[in-house]
């Protein structure tokens, strides 16, 4: 497989042209929104817990940006639906990486990135805990807010 | 009598100048259009440098001996060159700095902390690029004086309509314009805002980085008090610039930075400052970027400033008439005869850092960002845009690379 078709290979692109979870939540339970204002990839974060005010009941996204980005937050949605928040807040990036299964480079990997940094956002402001301090791995060029 | 014929340029011969085309990126060969953020460098230059390093290196000014000699001959005729590239009256009135961005820092803290206050205007545009633009809005915020930019309207053009009103908010005491835009590739009315500025009793700043290499440059015509401008942006070395100022303002300014070269003499009490152009070249300075951006310059001058102006005007008519070809794709920037070699555009839905990746598959490098211009972008109602931008080795071929990539990209990722 040459490098080209690894970059862009069938599934990101699938994810980036039909998204899934994307849309807005009215009544989330935990939002974050986060830019990377060097490229200008922008991504809303919406959660909604179950009963248990743990479990990720539903998640969705808006946003736009470079295929990189937007893929790999399409895809994190369908990673974390059903998990428990506590771990999803404090989850291994390499996961997501793993799953995106692309060769990045050091600008690419902020794309990638940008996703999870967010959701790690909404869920901390949301369940009250601090930031971890080695944020996703990428944060010090995005905006979180 | 005899027929003049304008002097072309061979694009082809000069390209085997240059070794970085030697190489293949990615199995391809390089197709670089990314020259208005670098050029690459000649063997002229290069084995200038070399040259200067074996046979001739030592630090300039100081010494007695030979070398020291050679070296500060080397160093002063590169400042002669570097001066007569922009017509400057005398070469003592060009200082070697690091670059644009430092030419420009020196004229806005030397000059500005001393002459800017409250009540005072100083007048940007929102087509400048990040260097001529974050200085002043510092330099004002520092001095109390207000900071205003020229807006753009929706073509991206300077709104000149708008001189009077920012003549009427307070005393300018400062334009800066680009002679040339970065982002958009404009040839901007210079001497029009310069002769506006002397009726205000400003001074006028030119940031002539992307001017210098692709048209000649003339102080005297443009009737500016400083201009700036970069060696590598000219097929010269990284980390040198100049900085080009009228002697009776540089005379009359406080040094920028301090130490050793830049004195009269020092005393416990006090310090007095050298000469031009010393005072304002503190420290060792960048001794062999300097001999080396000599000889760039005299690889342009080889090649004709006017030939390169006009192969990159050819280039431009070329590739807009080849990206019209692609499907939702958006140019931005005026028409070929007002700017130079640089084309800023969209594809409709691709985001630009996909469009460059996948035009990087192929051997193509282009920009993909915001350009040091987020005033311009936030205008244009984008985040970020391609660019590509051609030089003197540029040659059509690549051009038609990049609309082949173009339509791959367009094709993998347009919704």
């Amino acid at each position: 497989m040459s490098e080209f078709d690894q970059m862009y290979r069938e599934v990101i692109l699938d994810h980036y042209k039909n998204p899934r979870g994307h849309g807005e939540l009215d009544d989330a339970d935990a939002h974050a929104e986060g830019q990377n204002p060097l490229c200008g990839d922008e991504v809303s974060i919406f959660v909604a817990f179950g009963e248990d005010g743990d479990t990720i009941d539903e998640v969705k996204f808006s946003g736009r940006g470079c295929a990189i980005s937007q893929a790999a937050t399409s895809m994190l949605t369908e990673m974390v639906k059903g998990r428990s928040a506590a771990e999803v807040a404090a989850l291994p990036r390499d996961e997501l990486l793993d799953e995106i299964g692309i060769p990045l480079t050091p600008v690419r990997l902020k794309c990638a990135l940008l996703g999870l940094s967010t959701l790690k956002l909404a869920l901390h402001k949301a369940r009250g805990t601090p930031l971890p301090e080695e944020w996703a791995g990428a944060s010090s060029d995005l905006e979180l807010k | 009598m005899a027929v003049r014929t304008k002097p072309r340029l061979d694009a082809r011969k000069l390209r085997a100048d240059f070794p970085i085309f030697e190489q293949e990126v990615r199995g391809k060969p390089l197709a670089y259009l990314d020259s208005a953020v670098s050029a690459h460098k000649p063997r002229q230059v290069l084995d200038k440098l070399r040259t200067f390093y074996e046979t001739s290196y030592a630090n300039v000014h100081r010494g007695v001996y030979t070398l020291s000699e050679l070296a500060t001959a080397e160093y002063e005729g590169a400042r002669e060159k570097v001066a007569r590239f922009v017509n400057a009256n005398e070469a003592r009135e060009l200082i070697f700095t690091h670059g644009a961005t430092e030419s420009i820092n020196l004229v806005a803290y030397a000059w500005g902390l001393d002459n800017l206050g409250p009540g005072d205007v100083v007048v940007v545009t929102e087509l400048e690029h990040h260097s001529n633009f974050v200085p002043w809005q510092y330099i004002a915020k520092r001095t109390g004086a207000a900071f205003r930019a020229i807006p753009l309207d929706d073509r991206g053009e300077l709104r000149l309509d708008t001189l009077d009103e920012i003549a009427r908010s307070g005393n300018v005491k400062v334009v800066a314009n680009n002679l040339v835009s970065n982002a958009l590739g404009t040839i901007n009315p210079v001497e029009r805002l310069g002769a506006w500025a002397h009726e205000q009793g400003a001074i006028m700043v030119v940031d002539a980085a992307q001017a210098a290499p692709h048209h000649a440059v003339d102080v005297q015509q443009l009737d500016c008090d400083f201009l700036a401008f970069s060696a590598h942006k000219m097929c010269g070395p990284t980390s040198v610039g100049a900085l080009w100022g009228r002697a009776e303002l540089l005379e009359a300014m406080a040094p920028f930075n301090l130490g050793g070269h830049m004195i009269r003499s020092v005393k416990l009490e006090e310090t007095t400052w050298g000469q031009l152009p010393y005072k304002f070249e503190a420290g060792t300075q960048p001794i062999a970027e300097a001999v080396g951006f000599g000889a760039a310059i005299d690889y342009l001058n080889d090649v004709g400033l006017d030939a390169i102006e006009d192969h990159e005007r050819e280039l431009l008519v070329y590739a807009l008439e080849r990206m019209a070809e692609v499907p939702g794709l958006v140019t931005y920037g005026p028409a070929p005869e007002r700017r130079a070699g640089i084309i800023s555009f969209n594809l409709e839905t691709v985001h630009p850092h996909d469009v460059a990746q996948i035009l990087d598959m192929e051997g193509v490098a282009i920009r993909a960002g915001h350009h040091c211009c987020q005033p311009l972008m936030a205008k244009l109602g984008v985040a970020a845009t391609n660019r590509a931008s051609f030089y003197l080795y540029t040659i059509p071929e690549e051009i038609d690379r990049l609309v082949e990539g173009l339509h791959k990209a367009q094709k993998l990722l347009a919704q």
